[in-house]
């Protein structure tokens, strides 16, 4: 046999070999692929509900006497403040079905309508005092259990007894229908509230201001004093001392560190040590963004490490300093490594809740953050409180805050494919 | 084998020929010696002499370090940690090693040329302008245009690119990216070139353009080539100098060199009989 014989006959198998390896290539990423189709499969089927309300038509009567104030030319914002504006919803749906003497069945008319509807009306009076005396039609939000039969999630054939809507309701709701009174419209609110205890009032912009606001402390905090410090590291520190030694394995033990232990630090230096407030994106972004800071370290390094040091000595040779080698020449060529670092850093930093435990980021926060300094959560924390809470609306609203979180990562990635693009370059 | 070793060393004692020259030279080497680390030297006792408006050819085996002492002319070798260098290296008369000398001013006297092209991932337009723009050379964008013309010229590769002078200079030939890096370092205006094998990756055509070019541009520069063409060496030094394991065996007039060796080894290794 000669040499070729001996090729060719080993040749099979290496083509069979070459074809299997292949084969659980393409394998895996069928499975990983499929389970991440199934995962947002699911959560937007789950989150789809979530983006409609179901709205009740009722006219609101708006006269002196159900607010019980007196005829003036106007009234201070006080005044507008302090009205029995709950019975303003109550007294239409009364009219609309009268008849009702049954203090329970009256309660279960009562709360057709959100309760949080009182607040809106207040808002409009307020808005518009001309409003007083007069009678309008207004689309009301309806409670979440009734926006949850109008769509359909409540089975009618199991028993009352079973059912979070009774028979009444239902036959009110149909009756309503049929007059044209019920609606249902692109849930805007969870775009432009804060959280509730109420599913129908309850919205995300509290939990994706929060977020932003952190993300921004976290990448100003890490990102500047990140790259410094792999700079420093990699071109102006000794090799072979013992104290970078040192530093360098602190940095990648921190990198492992898990996350609670950044959470307990931020309590103790940031909070009790220099009184950032609590609760407050500063020092959420605080903690994260030290969390954060050994993974941008690493692997701007490793970019560092990767830029050719042919480019290093033609620049040198030209008479360029070693400050201007690294801004002219460094930094722009390992800046696609280093946006790619940030981001797998920054990622991690949005979906952390643990950390932000120990600062009291993790509460239930109903105003929306103004700016640094205000009492606020952050979006995996809304997720985490919405899907530990008991009514069913608050299911959908967990998937579609899961939505909203991977919008946010989405377009934080975005934002570093674009800068990426800017800067990737090829010698 | 030790005695062999003696016997070398004896042979490598002195450098022959003529290593220093009559006149005003534009760089000396008095006794260099580099080391890298401590214990590993890799040259020794190196004493010559570059004049001006010549080109000085180095050649020598494979690692007896050519590259090495020509990398100490510009202080490339501040940058290996752990190189160091004895003796004196002067450049028209003041020692480059001394306190009061930038290293980036005399790298801008001194420029280089490296083995590989090493364009920027930039414009051909940028990395011609990008050592006038570092030292402020041209004062305006029309005065800059024309020192990169000027350059590309130089280097003839000017009719090449004069249409794609924004495209990347990454995106040339082999032989364009070289005669891009000439260009580079001639656009600083330097007084000194030094060149390590800059045509080692070059085909014979572009070979020929570059070595045309270093003879045209000795007329206003001193250069320094490193080469492993003995052929090179004679077609465009005027002098020549053999290296052997970190010493200067041999310095001469190129045409002696080539056609009188005084050294045993020079004339093993213009003739082909070393190793
Ligand atoms: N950065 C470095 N660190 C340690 N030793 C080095 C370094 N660079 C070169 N040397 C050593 O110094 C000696 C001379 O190397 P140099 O690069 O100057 O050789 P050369 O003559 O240019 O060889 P070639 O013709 O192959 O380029 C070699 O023994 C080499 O191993
Ligand atoms: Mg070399």
């Amino acid at each position: 046999m000669n040499n070729i014989e001996i090729v060719q006959k080993g040749l099979k198998k290496r083509y069979a070999k070459e074809r299997r390896f292949k084969a659980y290539g393409v394998f895996s990423i069928i499975i990983s692929l499929s389970f991440l189709a199934f995962l947002l499969f699911d959560i937007a089927l789950k989150a789809a509900p979530a983006f409609t309300q179901t709205y009740i038509k009722l006219d609101i009567d708006f006269s002196h006497k159900v607010l019980r104030i007196n005829e003036k030319s106007s009234y201070t914002k006080d005044e507008l403040f302090e009205l029995p504006y709950h019975k303003l919803p109550s007294k239409s749906l009364y009219q609309l079905f009268p008849g009702i003497e049954n203090r329970k069945q009256k309660k279960a008319l009562r709360k057709l309508v959100s309760s949080g509807v009182r607040y809106n009306l207040r808002n409009m009076v307020i808005k518009n005092s001309k409003l007083i005396g007069t009678s309008k039609s207004i689309w009301v939000l309806a409670d979440d259990d009734i926006d949850s039969l109008v769509k359909g999630l409540i089975d009618r054939n199991i028993p009352e007894a079973d059912r979070r809507v009774k028979d009444f309701q239902i036959a009110w709701i149909d009756k309503l229908q049929l007059e044209n009174r019920v609606e249902s419209r692109f849930n805007i609110n969870f775009f432009t509230s804060g959280d509730s205890r109420e599913p129908e009032q309850a919205g995300i912009l509290g939990a994706l201001k929060g977020s932003l606001y952190t993300m921004l402390i976290t990448l100003l905090l890490s990102f500047p004093i990140g790259v410094a410090a792999a700079v420093y590291l990699e071109e102006f520190a000794h090799k072979n001392n013992w104290l970078v030694d040192m530093i360098e394995v602190n940095i990648n033990n921190l990198a492992a560190v898990p996350s609670i232990v950044f959470g307990i630090l931020g309590l103790a230096v940031y909070i009790n040590l220099f009184g950032v407030p609590r609760s407050a994106p500063l020092a959420g972004g605080l903690v994260l963004g030290l969390m954060t800071l050994p993974i941008i370290i690493i692997t701007t390094r490793a970019a560092i490490k990767s830029v050719p040091p042919s480019i290093r000595e033609a620049a040198l040779g030209l008479g360029a300093s070693k400050m201007q080698v690294i801004i002219h020449h460094v930094l722009p060529l390992s800046m696609p490594g280093i946006l790619t670092g940030s981001i797998i850093g920054m990622a991690q930093a949005l979906g952390e809740t643990a950390p932000l435990l120990m600062i009291g980021m993790v509460a239930f926060v109903a105003d929306i953050p103004q700016g640094f300094f205000d009492p606020s959560t952050v979006l995996p924390v809304q997720i985490y409180i919405w899907s530990d809470s008991p009514e069913r609306s608050f299911i959908a609203l967990t998937s579609a805050a899961i939505i909203m979180l991977l919008v946010f990562l989405f377009l934080m990635n975005l934002l570093a494919i674009i800068l990426r693009k800017k800067f990737e370059t090829r010698w | 084998m030790n005695n062999n070793k003696v016997e070398l060393d004896q042979q490598l004692s002195e450098t022959v020929g003529k290593p220093l020259i009559n006149g005003t030279p534009k760089i000396t080497c008095r006794d260099v010696n580099v080391f890298y680390n401590q214990d590993s030297q890799a040259i020794f006792d190196v004493n010559v002499d570059l004049a001006k408006n010549q080109i000085l050819a180095m050649i020598g085996p494979s690692g007896c370090g050519k590259s090495t002492l020509l990398r100490c002319l510009n202080r490339m070798n501040d940058t290996i940690d752990g190189c160091s260098i004895t003796g004196k290296i002067s450049l028209d008369g003041e020692d480059i090693y001394s306190n009061d000398i930038d290293p980036v001013l005399l790298r801008a006297k001194v420029g280089m040329v490296f083995q590989k092209p090493n364009p920027f991932p930039k414009s051909i337009y940028d990395n011609v302008a990008y050592g006038p723009r570092l030292h402020g050379i041209a004062t305006n964008n029309s005065e800059l245009d024309d020192v990169v013309e000027e350059s590309l010229i130089k280097a003839g590769l000017w009719k090449e690119t004069k249409d794609r002078l924004n495209k990347p200079g990454t995106g040339l030939s082999g032989g364009q990216q070289q005669r891009l890096c000439i260009a580079r370092t001639i656009a600083v205006r330097p007084d000194v070139i030094l060149m390590d094998e800059p045509t080692s990756a070059l085909d014979p055509i572009a070979t020929a353009t570059i070595e045309e070019l270093m003879h045209e541009l000795k007329s206003s520069y001193t250069i320094a080539v490193v080469t492993h063409s003995m052929q090179q060496a004679a077609r465009i030094s005027d002098r020549c100098s053999y290296f052997h394991l970190g010493r200067l065996v041999e310095v001469n007039d190129t045409n002696i060199v080539f056609t009188n060796p005084e050294h045993e080894l020079t004339e093993n290794y213009i003739t082909g009989r070393f190793g």
